[in-house]
């Protein structure tokens, strides 16, 4: 096994399973979908290797509902798929937000829709951060934009998964999952998870028996249950956003990108810098919750026009617009259907937004 | 005076909202009875479905989790593979088992899940109001089915207990009722076959019970009974499939 | 006499199917009371009491454990 601070090469999907279980995952319940089936295979080697359990269900909505099992019992567990098998797990995740319990699900993003095809987009960010699943619910969702940031993002994802007992989502895509780039497993291998009071594990008179539930019948009790995770989740926005910005403080224009896109952007940028167009990038890694402040020191710093580059038709471009609330231009460029957008191509929608620059 | 019957400790005191003479009240009691027979309810894990019985966590007096509709089989995996040493039920209707969640039991039986399933056959939905159910007998009226389930439009009810035993997964699968006192300890001595199956680590283990509905099926209690002797039972036949005595002497 | 069958009267739904299950024939769905759910509940009069011979087919059937079932010390 890989030391504390050794670098290795890794695919993507292998590394996300190896930080899982550093993490102290020990549950582990997927079905093959294309690009991310080497995490189920990972797993299925691995987890054995530590005592853990991997399971192949027999579909995406099986393995939600084993991982709302498992969860149940007190297990640090994880999923993993592909938007249309995310799709499958909705209803499971809404009865894993409501039971409020923790849970890792990782989304490699595909094309869309349908059955779209396997390469990599971003389409799936309305999916993750506007519900998906049934409900007044909110999935913390993380969107790392390099394998490291993703393996460094696992453990903060079974952490945060248990702090909230609320489900987490690394939300990838496809190239994220298939490139192989050198990492560090920077963390401690977990050795003991946060003690469970709320899991079944036998009544045996020395707590109140437990239920894991989401049906509360009566309407008083039901919105007196919705009301607390409402309080839930204006914790996790008070503590939870998390973004970088590189170049901000006398840039003229912001690239607002997340993911593989931003890392795309960050080669857009230098071109723009290097014809005299002072570009800066803000890069959420939190989807939600969605990060406000770096666009108010954006616009503090006398920033008034944002670029937003996805790969889908338009999704965070709405959270941007939210943010920003009118105080500036938003602009947008995607290219989705597994086809990525390209530095050039950025490089001539900032052109055309502030209007100079080679041709 | 000795004490010939009392409520089992396993069966919490809550008054249950079932319909007078339905049979889910005897399948709980056996249940419980079986789980306190087996000393186990400390160590016991039930998984409650969508159904009539989406209530089961308020009478049974073990931890719970409720499951959504068709999923328990899943639900019960999860909590069987992480705690391999408590003892892991489900409880479900024939909406959940046998329509949406045919996937998840017919493939927790092949993958050999040590747990106990009891699923709870009344031809009917009943928590929604008496629509056809998969195992819903052909010319028996339901309220998605006017007039009586028709085989053109319908097809035919499905024989889960047969099918499962098809499988080699399976460690012990038995089809009973409780029509009478009679059936009734027969069903008990297949239930607590079925947990010793999970205890002795022998594997997936499940027992469906023939059950009546008297409200949706228009009936009351004692009529439903003579119903389901009439009817059911020859199509859905009484007797252990996989794991009894027959099966044992080969 | 101690009581061989006794009934938690207000937990009765009037289903009926103790008086079925009954081989000595002496449950009867007490005519002259409702219970708080608003049903006749099942019951064995004093008289008949002697007549139970606690087999507890009544409480096997019973689908909301209504009954509770005894016998004499030094009775089979």
């Amino acid at each position: 096994m890989t030391a504390v601070g050794e670098m290795i090469l890794m695919k993507g999907n292998e590394a996300i399973a190896e930080a899982a279980v550093r993490a102290g995952c020990r549950f582990f319940a997927g079905y093959p979908i294309t690009p991310q089936n080497e995490i189920p295979e990972y797993m299925s080697r691995r987890l054995w290797e530590v005592g853990g359990v991997f399971i192949q269900a027999e579909s995406e909505v099986s393995a939600i509902n084993m991982l709302y099992g498992a969860s149940g019992a007190g297990a640090r567990c994880m999923t993993s798929s592909s938007s249309p098998g995310i799709s499958l797990k909705q209803e499971g995740i809404s009865y894993i937000a409501g039971a409020e319990l923790p849970a890792v699900i990782v989304n490699m993003t595909r094309g869309g829709p349908g059955l779209g095809g396997i390469q990599p987009s971003q389409s799936d960010y309305f999916q993750a951060t506007k519900g998906g699943g049934h409900g007044d619910y909110r999935l913390i969702v993380l969107t790392p934009a390099t394998i490291q940031e993703m393996v460094d993002l696992t453990q903060l994802a079974f952490d945060l998964a248990d702090k909230y007992r609320n489900p987490v989502m690394i939300l990838g895509d496809a190239v994220l999952g298939q490139a192989m780039e050198p990492v560090e497993f920077r963390n401690k291998p977990v050795e003991e998870i946060p003690p469970k009071p709320w899991a079944t594990t036998g009544w045996d008179g020395s707590r109140p028996r437990n239920i894991i539930n989401s049906l509360y019948l009566q309407p008083e009790e039901l919105e007196k249950h919705n009301l607390k995770l409402q309080a839930k989740y204006k914790e996790i926005e008070k503590n939870e956003k998390r973004w970088d910005t590189v170049n901000l403080r006398d840039a003229e224009v912001a690239l607002v990108s997340f993911g593989t896109t931003a890392r795309i952007c960050r080669s857009a940028m230098e071109k723009a810098r290097a014809e005299g167009i002072k570009a800066g990038i803000i890069r959420p890694i939190t989807a939600w919750p969605f990060p406000d402040q770096p666009f108010e020191d954006a616009l503090k710093l006398g920033i008034k026009k944002f670029l937003v580059v996805e790969m889908n038709y338009g999704q965070m471009l709405e959270d941007v617009k939210l943010a920003v609330n009118g105080r500036g231009e938003v602009a947008f460029y995607g290219r989705a259907g597994g086809m990525m957008p390209t530095p050039a191509a950025i490089l001539d929608e900032l052109r055309k937004l502030v209007g100079r620059g080679n041709r | 005076m000795q004490v010939v019957y009392q409520r089992p400790k396993s069966l919490t005191d809550v008054p249950t909202h079932y319909c007078p003479g339905c049979t889910h009240g005897i399948i709980h009691r056996l249940v419980a009875e079986v789980i306190d027979e087996l000393g186990v309810q400390s160590k016991t894990i039930g998984v409650a479905p969508v159904g009539c019985a989406v209530l089961a966590y308020n009478y049974f007096n073990v931890d719970m989790h409720e499951a959504s509709h068709g999923r328990a089989p899943s639900v019960a995996t999860g909590i069987k593979r992480v705690l391999p040493d408590r003892v892991v039920f489900t409880y479900q209707g024939d909406g959940d088992l046998a329509s949406i969640g045919t996937a998840e039991i017919v493939h927790a039986a092949t993958r050999g899940e040590k747990i106990t399933v009891i699923f709870v056959n009344n031809a009917i939905y009943g928590m929604t109001g008496g629509q056809m159910a998969p195992t819903t007998l052909v010319g028996q009226p339901a309220t998605t089915a006017p007039g009586g389930r028709k085989v053109e439009r319908a097809g035919y009810p499905v024989r889960v207990a047969e099918m499962l035993s098809t499988l080699n997964g399976p460690a012990y699968i038995a089809r009973v009722t409780v029509t009478d006192p009679g059936n009734v300890v027969k069903a008990k001595r297949a239930i607590k076959k079925a947990f010793q199956t999970q205890l002795d680590g022998k594997g997936f283990s499940l027992v469906e019970v023939l059950s009546t509905c008297p409200t949706n099926w228009g009936m009351p209690p004692a009529e439903a009974i003579k119903w389901l002797n009439e009817n059911m039972i020859k199509y859905y036949p009484l007797g252990e499939f996989v794991g009894g005595e027959e099966a044992k002497s080969e | 006499m101690a009581k061989r069958v006794v009934f938690d009267e207000d937990r009765c739904k009037g289903c009926e199917l103790c008086v079925q299950a009954c081989p000595k024939h002496i449950i009867r769905m007490a005519e002259d009371r409702i219970n708080a759910k608003g049903f006749h509940p099942a019951t064995v009069t004093d008289e008949d009491q002697e007549k139970c011979i606690s087999c507890a087919f009544c409480a096997r059937m019973c689908p909301d454990v209504v009954i509770s079932v005894y016998r004499d010390e030094g009775r089979k």
